[in-house]
C-alpha cells in the first residue's frame, strides 16, 4: 500500500511540474493547446492527490502500523472515528491535506471561471500550480507521509489523548480549508495584476471563493476555541497564542476584503486597497500554515520539530510571495486608479473605509504581538514576548469602534448621506440600543461598574436594531410591491439579494459572539480549591460539593475524578461530572506507569443560556502510588490482565481512601453566545456564499454588460 | 506591505467644509495624508513602546540564575527535572533546567496545570525573584507546556 501512495505522491509532483511548466509555455508561445493541457493537469493533480491520501486514511483505519506516520499517531485503542481524524495529526498528513484542498479548490476554481477572464486563468494557474508543486514536493521529499518502518511494530503509540475530541475532527480541515482557498483569489490578483486586467472581474470571479476562506477559517479559529474550552483544563477559550493569532490575521483582512471588494464593485474605488488585501490575506495564510508547522515561536501548537530544509523552504515561499506582490502592485498602481472619488465623509464607502483601517489596525496589532519574540530579539538581542493583558488593550476598544460601525454603517447612504437622513433611519436603533444599555445598567451593579462591557453591549443592541430594522423594511417594500404574506416577503427577499441580507445575519451573529466575549471575559469568575469529599465551596450563587470520587478503568486509561453536586441560590440543581484520564505511554508499563502518563482533563461543563458552569480535577496520586509501586515490586514483570487487576486494586484504593483533590471552578456569563453567534455568522455566510437557485435567475437575469461579464456561477 | 490609506483621493470640492479645506483637492488630499499617516505613526510608537516596556524577557535558568532584577517578569523556558514536582494543596513546586545542562532554578506555581505537564516536558512560565534563597514565584495561570504530537517525543525528551 505505501508504495501505491508513494508513487501516487511522485506522479502527483510530476503532473504538478508538468502543469506548470506547460501554463508557462502556454503563456508565452500563446499556443491554446498547450495552456489547455497545463490548466486540464489540475483536475488529474487533484485525483492523484485524493487517492494518496484516501490511501493513508485506509492506513490509519486498517491500523497499518507498517506506515511510520500510522505507528506514530495511531494504536489500534484509538477509537474509529480518531483514527481516521489521526491523519492530520502529523505534520506528513497535514501538508498531503494542504496540497490536497488547494488542488480541490483550483480545480471548482478553474471550472467555474472557465471561458471567463481568459488572459489572467493561465497566470493565475500557474500560480496555483506553483503553490501545490510546493506543498507535493515538499510531502515527496522531505515529508513523506508513505515512510515505511523495516520492523513493524505490533501497537502504535496512539493519538495524543489532548486532540481526541469531536472539535479536532473539523478544526484542522477547515483552517487549512480556509488558508488554501484565500490562495484562490491570491492567484487570480496575480494574474490580474501582471496582465493588467485590473478590473472589478477577477475580482467578482473569485468572490466566493474569498467568502468561502473567510467563512472556513472562521468556522476553524471557533472550533479551536471551542477545543479549548472544553478540551484543556483553564476554562478559557483565547489565549493570543501565536498560532491562534497567525490564523486570526488572514481573517481579519479578508473580513476588511469582503467589505471593501463592494465598493469596487459598485463605485471603482479602492482597487490598490483591495488587491493589497487579498495579497496580504494570501501570503498570511502561507505564514499561518508556516507557523503551525515551523515551532519558531513558543505555542500550544508547536510540536514539530520540522527540520532546517523544510523551515527555509517555507521562509523562501513568504519571501518571494511577498516580493511578487509588492513588487506588482508599485508597478502596476497607474492602471490601479480609482474611477471616483469620496464624495463625502458621510457615505457608506467612508464607512467600510473606516471599518477597514480598523481592521488592518487589528490585524497589525495581533500581527506586532505575535512576532514580538523575533522582533525584540532582532533589535535587543533578548527574546521577550508580550501577554494577553497587551493584545486586550488594543483589540478592546477596537473592537468597540468596529461594532459601533457595523451598527451605524449599513445606515448611510451610498455616496453621500444627510445627517438628517441618517438621524432618521438610526433613530430607533439608537433608542433600542439605549434602552437595553439603560436595563442592563440599571439592572446589574458589574455591568454598571465595567463601562467598557456596557458600551459593548449597547452597541451590540445597536447592531442587532440595525439589522432589524434592515429586514422589516425590506419586507414592508416587497409586500407593498408584490402583496405577500410577511414569510413568503422574507425568505424572497433575502433570495434577491443573499449577499446583502446574508452579510446582515453574519452582523447579528458578530454582535451575539463579541457580547459572549465580553461579558466572559469581563465578568468571568475562576475558583481554585482543594475539597475534601463531602466539602462545599460558594461561587457567584452557586454550592458547589464534592459528593464522591470516581474511577474508571480501561484499556486504554485510566480516569480518576469527582461527582459535583450543584445548589444554586440555595435550591437543588443537579449534579455533573470532572475527571482526570492517564494514558499510559505504552500497554507493558507497569501499575505505577497507568498513573503518570499523558492525561487528559474531561472537563465537566453546564452549559447554559446565560451562564456556564465549568469544573476540572487534579486528583491526588501521591497517596497511591506507593501501592502501585509496592504492586510492581512484589510482582515484577506482570502480564496484561495481572497489570489491569493491580491498576483496578489501586484505583479501588483511591476510592476507599480519596485524598483532598484540587478543583478549578469557572463561572462564565454568555459563552454560549459566542457558539450560538458563531452558528449565526455561518448561516449568515452560508447565505451570501450559496449560488442563486434556477427560478432566481431566470427571473432576475440581468444583461451580462451590466454584470460586467460574470455572472453567477 | 498595503499603500497608503486611500481614503485620501478625494478632489471635488465640497459644499459645507470650512475653506481651507475645501480649497485646493490636491492640498486637501495632502493633509488627509499627512493626518492618515500621523494616526498610523502614533499607533505604531505606542505599539512599539508598551511591547518593550510591557514585554517579559525570555531566560533560560542559568540565564536567570546569573542576571535577574527583583519585580521583573521573565519568561522561563526550560525542562522539568524529573522527581522534582511537589504537589501541595493550592500549590505546586518544581524545578526547571536548562534544555541543555543540568543548571536548575527551583519554582513555587499557583493556578492552572497544563495536562501535558510532566517529568521532563518543556514548559514556559512567567517567573518573578522571589526573596533571597527561595524559589521563584510563577505567576498564576502562566503555566504552558509544548504539546507534543506524538508520544515518542514525550519519551525522547523525558
Amino acid at each position: 500500500m505505501a508504495v501505491v501512495g508513494r508513487a501516487l505522491l511522485f506522479i502527483a509532483f510530476a503532473v504538478s511540474v508538468w502543469g506548470l511548466a506547460a501554463t508557462l509555455a502556454g503563456i508565452k508561445t500563446g499556443r491554446r493547446d498547450i495552456a489547455l493541457s497545463g490548466r486540464r493537469a489540475m483536475p488529474v493533480l487533484m485525483t492523484l492527490l485524493i487517492g494518496a491520501f484516501v490511501v493513508l486514511e485506509i492506513a490509519f483505519l486498517r491500523d497499518d502500523f507498517s506506515f511510520q506516520v500510522v505507528a506514530t499517531h495511531s494504536s489500534t485503542t484509538t477509537p474509529t472515528l480518531y483514527k481516521a481524524a489521526a491523519t492530520w495529526s502529523s505534520q506528513e498528513g497535514s501538508l498531503l491535506l494542504w496540497a490536497m484542498l488547494l488542488t480541490i479548490w483550483s480545480t471548482i476554481a478553474l471550472r467555474s471561471i472557465r471561458g471567463r477572464l481568459t488572459e489572467v486563468v493561465p497566470v493565475a494557474t500557474a500560480v496555483l500550480f506553483t503553490l501545490s508543486a510546493f506543498f507535493v514536493g515538499m510531502t515527496v521529499f522531505l515529508a513523506n507521509p508513505f515512510t515505511t518502518l523495516a520492523q513493524v511494530p505490533l501497537e502504535g503509540t496512539g493519538l495524543n489523548p489532548l486532540l481526541r475530541h469531536a472539535s479536532m475532527m473539523i478544526h484542522p480541515p477547515a483552517l487549512y480549508s480556509g488558508y488554501t482557498l484565500f490562495s484562490i483569489p491570491f492567484a487570480f490578483a496575480i494574474g490580474a495584476l501582471v496582465t493588467k486586467r485590473v478590473g472589478a472581474d477577477w475580482l467578482l470571479a473569485t468572490r466566493r471563493f474569498a467568502l468561502g476562506a473567510w467563512l472556513a477559517l472562521g468556522l476553524g479559529i471557533l472550533l479551536g476555541a471551542r477545543w479549548s474550552y472544553t478540551e484543556l483544563g483553564w476554562g478559557g477559550y483565547w489565549a493570543w497564542d501565536a498560532v491562534e493569532n497567525a490564523a486570526l490575521l488572514p481573517w481579519l483582512l479578508g473580513t476588511a476584503y469582503l467589505h471593501s471588494a463592494t465598493i469596487q464593485e459598485k463605485r471603482g474605488m479602492l482597487k490598490i486597497w483591495n488587491v493589497s488585501l487579498v495579497l496580504g490575506a494570501g501570503v498570511l495564510s502561507i505564514l499561518g500554515t508556516f507557523l503551525v508547522r515551523s515551532g519558531i515561536l513558543s505555542s500550544i501548537h508547536a510540536f514539530v520539530e520540522p527540520g532546517a530544509t523544510l523551515r527555509w523552504l517555507f521562509v523562501a515561499l513568504i519571501v518571494i510571495e511577498l516580493v511578487v506582490s509588492v513588487g506588482l502592485v508599485i508597478s502596476r498602481r497607474g492602471l490601479l486608479k480609482t474611477e471616483h472619488n469620496l464624495d463625502s465623509l458621510l457615505s457608506r464607502e467612508s464607512f467600510f473605509l473606516a471599518q477597514n483601517l480598523i481592521l488592518v489596525a487589528l490585524a497589525f496589532v495581533v500581527m506586532w504581538g505575535t512576532f514580538f519574540p523575533l522582533i525584540s530579539e532582532a533589535i535587543t538581542g533578548t527574546k521577550s514576548s508580550v501577554g494577553p493583558p497587551w493584545f486586550d488593550q488594543y483589540v478592546g476598544p477596537l473592537a468597540l469602534v468596529l461594532v459601533g460601525l457595523t451598527g451605524i454603517g449599513p445606515l448611510v447612504a451610498w455616496r453621500r448621506s444627510g445627517l438628517k437622513e441618517l438621524g432618521r433611519s438610526i433613530a430607533k436603533p439608537a433608542a433600542f440600543a439605549v434602552v437595553v444599555g439603560a436595563i442592563l445598567a440599571l439592572s446589574n451593579a458589574d455591568i454598571r461598574g465595567d463601562w467598557a462591557a456596557l458600551l459593548l453591549f449597547t452597541l451590540a443592541a445597536l447592531v442587532a436594531g440595525t439589522v432589524t430594522q434592515e429586514f422589516a423594511r425590506g419586507v414592508k417594500a416587497r409586500r407593498a410591491m408584490a402583496a405577500e404574506s410577511a414569510p413568503v416577503a422574507l425568505v424572497h427577499l433575502v433570495q434577491r439579494n443573499r449577499r446583502r441580507y446574508g452579510g446582515y445575519v453574519v452582523h447579528f451573529g458578530f454582535a451575539l459572539l463579541l457580547c459572549g466575549v465580553a461579558a466572559s471575559s469581563s465578568f468571568q469568575r475562576i475558583t481554585e480549591v482543594p475539597l475534601k469529599v463531602g466539602q462545599t465551596v460558594n461561587t457567584r450563587g452557586y454550592a458547589i460539593t464534592y459528593e464522591r470520587p470516581t474511577a474508571t478503568v480501561t484499556s486504554e486509561n485510566v480516569s480518576l475524578g469527582a461527582e459535583l453536586a450543584v445548589k444554586h441560590n440555595g435550591k437543588a440543581d443537579g449534579s455533573f461530572d470532572t475527571s482526570k484520564s492517564w494514558y499510559p505511554a505504552n500497554a507493558t508499563a507497569t501499575v505505577g506507569d497507568a498513573f503518570a502518563g499523558e492525561t487528559e482533563t474531561d472537563v465537566g461543563l453546564r452549559a447554559g443560556a446565560l451562564r456556564d458552569l465549568w469544573a476540572a480535577v487534579e486528583p491526588d496520586t501521591s497517596r497511591i502510588m506507593p501501592l502501585a509501586d509496592s504492586i510492581d515490586k512484589k510482582f515484577g514483570n506482570l502480564t496484561p490482565v495481572a497489570r489491569a487487576v493491580g491498576i483496578s486494586a489501586v484505583a479501588r484504593a483511591y476510592l476507599r481512601n480519596p485524598p483532598p483533590a484540587t478543583f478549578r471552578i469557572v463561572v462564565s456569563p454568555l459563552v454560549t453566545w459566542i457558539w450560538a453567534g458563531g452558528i449565526v455568522v455561518a448561516l449568515g455566510g452560508l447565505i451570501a456564499i450559496w449560488p442563486p437557485g434556477e427560478p432566481v435567475r431566470r427571473r432576475f437575469r440581468v444583461p451580462s454588460s451590466i454584470r460586467g461579464g460574470s455572472g453567477p456561477a | 506591505m498595503t499603500p497608503s490609506a486611500p481614503g485620501v483621493r478625494d478632489s471635488t470640492p465640497q459644499v459645507g467644509y470650512p475653506p481651507f479645506l475645501a480649497m485646493d483637492p490636491s492640498k486637501k488630499r495632502t493633509i488627509r495624508l499627512v493626518v492618515a499617516l500621523v494616526c498610523a505613526l502614533g499607533l505604531a510608537t505606542v505599539l512599539v513602546y508598551t511591547s518593550f516596556s510591557a514585554g517579559s524577557e525570555a531566560k533560560t535558568p542559568s540565564q536567570l540564575i546569573k542576571s535577574s532584577k527583583v519585580g521583573r517578569s521573565y519568561q522561563l523556558t526550560g525542562k522539568v527535572v524529573p522527581g522534582s514536582i511537589k504537589r501541595g494543596e493550592g500549590q505546586m513546586n518544581f524545578k526547571v533546567r536548562d534544555r541543555v545542562g543540568t543548571a536548575s532554578v527551583p519554582i513555587a506555581y499557583t493556578g492552572q496545570v497544563p495536562d501535558p505537564f510532566r517529568d521532563g516536558r518543556e514548559i514556559i512560565v512567567t517567573v518573578k525573584r522571589g526573596p533571597t534563597g527561595a524559589a521563584y514565584v510563577g505567576e498564576k495561570d502562566s503555566l504552558q507546556t509544548k504539546c507534543p504530537s506524538k508520544f515518542k517525543a514525550a519519551k525522547a525528551g523525558a
